[in-house]
């Protein structure tokens, strides 16, 4: 077991410094690449602290749907193979709502600020 | 290649075809990767200076690659398209081998804006935003007016093509992606067939191809992606969620409504948009951008262009998965 603190707490940290005190006095391209930076360890703080809990969620409604257990990697692969084939169809009970829930899941940690997003999200 | 020795060859250059014309100044580099560069400069002129664009493939990088029509072909469209009164820029001069530039065209600078949230919020735009829709619409419709007969070589499209070409990418991936394959059974499951009507296809008309100023749009830019195919292709790509910028209830360009870009076309052309052939090209462009920030990502992995902005464009194919839910399994009717 590692120490604290915890990784989703130093990226944070890392993050905060590049955008309260960096940001501010970098201008032109090196600004928007800054952005971009500070984009991108927001994005991982987000999944550091929101994956495990949507991940086990995920987990769970996929054991449910296939009746199978297996990994998130190894369901998940089963249901795109069941959707390929037309073994799996929006008809098919739960499949909707999970394909919904994990695609929120993503968003949240990946572009909270997507106006469809905020739209289904409310 | 410097921005000096550039100027330099378009100097040499504009000098043999351009009455008149002394030398060029303030030629920069815009964009572009390295098999492909955009370039502006200012011609300077007795009359005034004439600002213009290069865009080139710099000698070595000759061919087009996959899908592109390539830089010649990107000429004569634009030419084509300028004759027939399609806002577009004018082409000035198609590079030869004295230019020394590599192959690739040079054509007038329009003013205006290409930048999506500019566009869609700025003051300045506020007349023109409530017309874009349909002015989209009567341009499409000269684009696909035009006469088969003098088109240059393009590679010809039909959604079945695409939609195999689409499976293959995913499957490269070696990622499931379950919203992905719903919406390639969607689109098997929905495919038109082969359009009665085949005509020439933008094939990348949206923000930031579209130059548009206060009075609306002004020109039509990069040609890269023309192809010939349904027609309705075009209209079911600008109205792809990717391209509205935020404006999600606005589904043409986030300015306008579809009843807006179907007048326009309808009016100008004399032909009935199909709608539902609208649809489907809309979520096949939904799902193809989706599969390029896919592929942007693993050229990231992959690539020499390991940067960060490549890396992030991955985490934004699940916006396309959202994207594709609300248009092909709605939670609220």
């Amino acid at each position: 077991m590692q120490d604290e603190p915890r990784p989703d707490e130093l990226v944070k940290a890392v993050a905060d410094f590049l955008r309260d005190d960096i940001a501010p006095q970098i201008s032109g391209h090196a600004g928007f690449k800054l952005r971009v930076a500070i984009n991108a360890l927001d994005l991982v703080t987000r999944q550091l602290t929101l994956s495990s809990e949507s991940d086990a969620a995920e987990l769970h409604r996929l054991t449910m749907l296939l009746g199978v257990n297996g990994s998130l990697d190894g369901l998940n692969r089963d249901l795109a193979e069941g959707i390929r084939s037309g073994n799996l169809d929006l008809d098919s009970p739960g499949l909707k709502e999970h394909l919904w829930q994990t695609t929120l899941a993503k968003l949240e940690v990946d572009q909270p600020n997507y106006a469809a997003y905020k739209r289904e999200a409310e | 290649m410097s921005s000096a020795s550039v100027a330099e060859l378009l100097s040499r250059s504009v000098a043999a075809w351009c009455s008149g014309a002394t030398g060029v100044t303030d030629a920069k580099r815009l964009s572009g990767g390295a098999s492909q560069e955009t370039w502006s400069f200012d011609i300077t002129h007795p009359d005034g200076a004439i600002g213009a664009i290069l865009r080139r493939a710099p000698p070595g990088y000759g061919a087009a690659p996959g899908r592109a029509a390539g830089l010649d072909a990107e000429a004569v469209l634009m030419q084509l398209a300028y004759d027939a009164g399609v806002p577009s820029p004018k082409v000035l001069h198609v590079l030869n081998a004295a230019d020394n530039l590599g192959t690739g065209f040079i054509m007038q600078r329009v003013a205006g804006e290409t930048i999506p949230r500019k566009i869609l919020r700025d003051d300045e735009f506020s007349s023109a935003r409530p017309k874009l829709a349909r002015q989209c619409g009567k341009i499409l419709a000269g684009i696909h007016g035009l006469p088969a007969s003098a088109l240059p070589q393009l590679r010809r499209m039909d959604a079945a093509t695409e939609v195999a070409e689409l499976q293959r990418e995913i499957d490269n991936f070696g990622w499931p992606r379950p919203v992905f394959e719903l919406a390639l059974r969607w689109l098997r499951d929905n495919d038109p067939g082969p359009s009665a009507r085949i005509s020439l296809v933008h094939g990348d008309f949206r923000h930031g191809n579209l130059m548009i100023g206060s009075d609306g749009v002004r020109a039509v830019l990069d040609w890269e992606l023309a192809h010939l195919g349904d027609p309705m292709e075009d209209l079911g790509w600008i109205c792809v969620n990717s391209w509205r910028f935020g404006g999600i209830d606005k589904p043409v360009g986030g300015f306008g409504a579809y009843e807006e870009l179907f007048a326009g076309y309808e009016a100008a052309s004399g032909i009935q948009v199909d709608a539902a052939r609208v649809k489907f090209w809309e979520v096949m462009g939904t799902l193809r951008w989706g599969v390029m920030c896919v592929g942007m990502m693993q050229r990231f992995r992959i690539g020499p262009d390991h940067s960060m902005e490549r890396a992030m464009i991955g985490r934004r194919s699940s916006e396309t998965e959202i994207d594709l839910l609300r248009l092909l399994a709605p939670r609220r009717s």
